[in-house]
């Protein structure tokens, strides 16, 4: 599609290539972005009809079962970022989330998988920017990477200064990972220079921490603004692209992802960057686990099975796979008052 | 590292089996032997074939070898059964009809995992596909049995139907069969597939489960020998078969002139067509929905892919990398994506046709397949539409990539192949896809989507590919019948023309010399030979150049069959008031041909009114839309056949040629008819009457001369789409054994069956005649 993006690329690339913090597993070279370049994405067909037949058939398809299973569920913890998101939070209620975050999994269980020995920990906790403090404190020495949301989260209705000083106090406060809300009417009128220029002054504003661009898909609705925006965050530097920020009327749902992971693939096969990717909201079982790293693997491969390239936001979704691992382990059905709350 | 630290670096699928115990456990209690299921219970086992399990070579069953006592014996059960089962009401039949979708679907997963095991398609089809369409068709043609009176005033059972199913979705194939045979009041036998009988045999189990009156359903098993016998059966009054184009020939000339009913679900090379405003990835997707689904087992599968050249290198490099997430191996493992060939013989046969596609310069593509009876998904490129890939039906998990340069190119290619069931069409345009859809020669055509199907839609194709629906209002029409007239067992006297001097033939006034009407000309006859007419006059002796010519002609007018219905309807009307116009001299014609002044004013009377009647239905004989799957239109749309020949009735020489010439035209098909032998002269002088009111050149041509003859050059034509004829019994049987060539749709009828002047001559099966259905599928959302 534009086939001498890559050279040029690669060359800027290594210009700008840093290392992420230690703290955030990062190994990936980061994506560095690039001018704007609509035609990327400009008329890209996304037929919404074929896009729901490959995602019902996605998990129709593919069966993961008994020990393999047991494996892709822990997978899926590692990958999560274990998120709350709501008026009522307090330091005291973060903290507890840290620390289902840094043992997600009951030691029975963790005994019962052989993991004994092993660090398995969530991907990443997610908070409000004012509660990453007592995140990062809760999290000392655990590796796992504080991610918060900014922008005037959830709507990202607020001067652009205020927000770009919302992801630089978040970066203060220790934040590794931010994300971000773009602004909805830049993509509902197909304002794309506005909406690149927005993100890379988020990106620039965020430094070293990761950017995480949510593109609120919900708001958007049709899949041919999903696959447009999605290239828009990309060429202007996001790490991960994301749905939803979980308050919208629809979040993630396997449709409007498939169209996501192949618009990071099309970016990656134009420029080399290999950009994660990140479903939000309404996944609350373990089957949506396994359904989106199905998805995952079908479309992307085993690379972006990682927490580097791959997280789960979600609340709710650990409590489940804990309550299907225990089953595999004991062969007994369990009741979620035996297993840590967050 | 163990188990789960292990599986955690690879996050492989590892294995989901599906349990087959329940089937096996099944098969014992039934010894692994079966005998065939005649008026309501299972015989003893005779000589049996065995049956095995394609993926591992096991031994499955073994199969009673239906001998023609057998079949017999099931054809005598299904006739005595059959005048109680279409004497019940409706409404106790779709009671039957609905026990039996519950039936399936109470054991949904025990067939499913049988089909599997029989027929080695991945547990994901036969689970989410197979299984499911077959309680939705006997669920959908409950609904008919209820509403037969309603929906389908006057029409009647056929009979006794023998129907023949392949392998490839042995147990849907049979509800695709059973369900509108059963609704519509017929009883039947039903051979399945020697591959794959054991889903089958396991329904007729459920049917003496769930109280299905006994002799209603029987099931035969056995090879195509036992086929044979059901076929040649002459108490039968209905095959239906789905297979290879090759036994729908055999089918064809066996039953020509037995008067049996006929309906040919046949072979297919589907074009698969990808335009450069696609979404790729949707149609990279669609490419795995069309040809590897069910190994491409698949008789409407997507074989040719068609993709324009400005995407064809992203689309070949995409489909590619899809290909390689393709999973081959044990169809009862819930990841596989691709299962066993049927059976090592037609693994046999994929082989042979690649290897030939390889050694005249096809680039293959393929993955890895296991051991055994395994074909790797296979994608060949560099195919030309020369190359034997290209043209033959591989019936295996093949694929050929071609590119095109405009849509024209693509309609083009599309097209280019002896076989018309189905076409799948990719492009973001509507106006583009509409058009192909339209353009493209198939009885069905999947807008951005491939291989879906409901029982709501009829399915069945053009040309070599067969004729008949299967499914919805259309299929239904396949197994009523509706009360035709009588042969009276006279035939008219038909002499052999007198075409030397000395004929006599001398009439009054100015000698006038018919000639033929062709692409719009009167011509002279190739031969320069007259024949006479009795009551004066000559008419040209046309022979089989003649046919050639104005097959030719009535093909280049095929626009016709574009033209709005009402843009037909005018012509029509203005044909009326031509002929019209021409009253006195008509009648005159009729007159000196033997008729009686009433008689003569009443025929031209006739015809004249018989235009208007066809004038008006051009633009009403609508199609419809078909009720089918949520968030999809599934357009039927009536078309033309085509070219159609037509002998026309000897007996009343102007109202038989205007009562079958006018439905086919106003439907816009282009004709070529064979006016009467003994009176063609009240047709030939329509030509000028055709002439003058504007109907274009080639939509009606017009060669006189002996009936038979010329009718047996134009059923032997494969430019030909359809052939009416009306005739002696030598003749139909004639007609319909030499229509095999290019499998053309007949309809022949005894000459004097039918009394034209009566409300016999016309109507709305006239114009069912006339047309094939397309069903398009367009599936919306943004």
């Amino acid at each position: 599609m534009v086939a001498d993006a890559k050279p040029r690329r690669a060359e800027e690339a290594a210009s700008h290539a840093h290392q992420v913090p230690a703290r955030t597993g990062h190994t990936q070279r980061r994506n560095t972005g690039m001018p704007l370049r609509p035609e990327m994405f400009e008329g890209h067909a996304v037929n919404r009809s074929a896009a729901e037949r490959r995602a019902a058939t996605l998990t129709t398809r593919r069966s993961v079962k008994k020990a393999h299973q047991a494996a892709w569920l822990v997978n899926a913890v590692r990958c999560m970022d274990l998120t709350t998101l709501a008026g009522d939070d307090t330091a005291a209620r973060v903290r507890r989330l840290c620390a289902k975050a840094r043992s997600p999994l009951a030691p029975h269980l963790i005994e019962g998988l052989g993991l004994s020995g092993r660090s398995i920990t969530t991907g990443a906790v997610c908070v409000y920017p004012t509660l990453v403090e007592p995140a990062v404190r809760a999290l000392e020495g655990s590796g796992i990477p504080v991610a918060s949301v900014a922008t005037g989260f959830p709507a990202g209705l607020m001067p652009l200064d205020l927000r770009l000083a919302e992801i630089r106090y978040a970066v203060e406060q220790g934040a590794d990972e931010i994300d971000i809300v773009v602004t909805r009417e830049h993509v509902l009128r197909h304002d794309w220079s506005a909406l690149y220029d927005e993100v890379a002054a988020m990106r620039e504003a965020c430094g070293k921490a990761h950017l995480k661009a949510i593109l609120a898909t919900g708001d958007l609705r049709t899949l041919r603004n999903v696959y447009a925006a999605s290239m828009v965050a990309m060429q202007a530097g996001a790490d991960f692209i994301k749905t939803s920020t979980g308050k919208e009327g629809v979040n993630a749902t396997l449709p409007v992802s498939l169209v996501m992971v192949r618009a990071l693939r099309d970016y990656g096969d134009a420029t080399g960057h290999r950009v994660g990717f990140k479903p939000a909201g309404g996944m609350k079982s373990a089957k949506d686990a396994l359904a989106w790293q199905i998805l995952m693997k079908e479309e992307l491969g085993r690379d972006w099975l990682a927490p580097d390239l791959f997280r789960l936001g979600a609340s709710s979704m650990l409590a489940d796979i804990e309550r299907q691992l225990e089953h595999h382990v004991t062969g007994r059905y369990a009741a979620s008052s035996r297993h840590a709350m967050a | 590292m163990n188990e789960i630290t292990n599986i955690l670096e690879t996050l492989d699928y590892g294995p989901a089996p599906e349990n087959t115990d329940l089937v096996r456990a099944w098969l014992e209690r039934h010894d692994g032997r079966f005998g065939h299921f005649i008026d309501g219970a299972f015989r003893p086992s005779g000589g049996t074939f065995d049956v095995f399990e394609p993926a591992t070579g096991r031994h499955l069953a073994s199969v009673t070898q239906g001998t023609s006592a057998d079949v017999d014996d099931a054809v005598r059960a299904a006739r005595a059964a059959q005048p109680g089962w279409a004497a019940l009401s409706g409404h106790d039949r779709a009671r039957h009809l609905y026990a039996l979708a519950r039936h399936v679907q109470k054991h949904a997963r025990f067939l499913s995992v049988l089909e599997s095991l029989d027929n080695g398609k991945p547990i994901r089809e036969s689970r989410d596909i197979d299984i499911p369409l077959v309680a939705r068709h006997f669920y959908h043609h409950a609904g008919w049995a209820e509403l037969l009176e309603d929906e389908f005033p006057s029409a009647r059972p056929v009979g006794v139907c023998g129907q023949i199913i392949p392998w490839n979705f042995p147990l849907l194939m049979l509800a695709w069969k059973v369900a509108p045979a059963l609704a519509a009041g017929n009883t039947v036998v039903l051979k399945p597939a020697e591959y794959t009988p054991l889903t089958a045999l396991a329904f007729a189990e459920l049917a003496a489960d769930c109280g299905l009156p006994a002799g209603v359903l029987n099931i035969v098993t056995g090879d195509g020998s036992t086929g044979a016998a059901i076929v040649g059966h002459g108490d039968i009054d209905k095959i239906a078969f789905t297979g290879s184009t090759e036994v729908g020939r055999i089918i064809r000339r066996q039953t020509a002139g037995t008067g049996k009913f006929l309906t040919l679900e046949l072979g297919g090379k589907s074009p698969f067509i990808v335009f450069a405003d696609a979404d790729l990835d949707a149609a990279v997707e669609g490419v795995v929905d069309a040809i590897w689904f069910n190994q491409g087992q698949v008789c409407c599968a997507g074989a040719r892919i068609l993709v324009a050249e400005a995407v064809a290198e992203r689309f070949e490099t995409r489909l590619k990398a899809r290909m390689k997430t393709l999973r081959i191996g044990d169809p009862l493992d819930k990841c596989t994506d691709v299962g066993a060939i049927v059976h090592p013989v037609q693994l046999d046969r994929i082989r042979k046709l690649v290897s030939q596609g390889a050694r005249e310069g096809a680039v293959l593509h393929q993955t890895d397949a296991p051991e055994g009876c395994f074909f790797p998904p296979t994608l060949a490129v560099g195919v030309e539409p020369a190359s034997t890939l290209a043209r033959e039906e591989i019936f295996g998990p093949v694929a050929t990539l071609t590119e095109f340069r405009t849509p024209e190119d693509a309609v083009a290619l599309a097209n280019n192949t002896k076989y018309g069931l189905a076409a799948s069409v990719w492009s973001e345009n509507v106006n583009l896809c509409l058009d192909i859809a339209a353009q493209v020669k198939a009885g069905v055509v999947w807008v951005n989507c491939t291989n879906i199907f409901d029982a709501g839609a009829g399915f069945g194709g053009y040309r070599e590919s067969g004729y008949g629906r299967e499914g919805g209002r259309e299929g239904m029409m396949a197994y009523l019948s509706h009360p035709e007239p009588k042969a009276s067992g006279t035939e008219p006297e038909v002499p052999a023309p007198q075409a030397a001097p000395g004929g006599g033939a001398a009439g009054a006034g100015i000698d006038r010399t018919a000639k033929l009407y062709i692409g719009g000309k009167q011509v002279r006859p190739d031969s320069g030979y007259a024949y006479a007419v009795a009551g004066g006059g000559h008419a040209g002796l046309g022979n089989r150049k003649d046919i050639r010519n104005a097959v030719e002609a009535a093909a280049k007018a095929s626009a016709w069959g574009a033209a709005t219905g009402h843009n037909r309807a005018q012509i029509l009307y203005y044909l009326a008031e031509n002929l019209s116009a021409r009253a006195a001299e008509f009648e005159a014609r009729l007159r000196a041909a033997g008729s009686g002044v009433e008689a003569a004013r009443g025929e031209v009377e006739m015809s004249v009114r018989r235009c208007f009647w066809y004038a008006a239905q051009a633009d009403k004989f609508d199609g419809a839309v078909h009720q089918t799957k949520s968030a999809h239109v599934t357009l039927a749309m009536n078309e033309p056949v085509g070219v159609v020949g037509i002998a026309c009735p000897t007996s009343v020489p102007l109202l038989g040629f205007v009562s079958t010439v006018l439905p086919a035209i106003a439907m816009g098909n282009c004709v070529i008819a064979v006016p009467s032998q003994l009176h063609p002269l009240s047709a030939t002088d329509l030509y000028q009457v055709i002439e003058t009111s504007d109907v274009p050149a080639g939509v009606v041509n017009i060669v006189t001369g002996m009936r038979d003859e010329l009718a047996k050059t134009l059923a032997q034509h494969d430019g030909v789409d359809g052939i009416w004829y009306f005739g002696s019994a030598a003749g139909r049987k004639m007609v319909e054994a030499e229509s095999t060539g290019n499998l053309k749709q007949t309809w022949t009828e005894e000459d004097a069956a039918r009394n034209w002047m009566s409300a016999e001559g016309q109507g709305r099966r006239f114009l069912h005649r006339a047309t094939q259905v397309k069903n398009i599928w367009v599936p919306y959302g943004e």
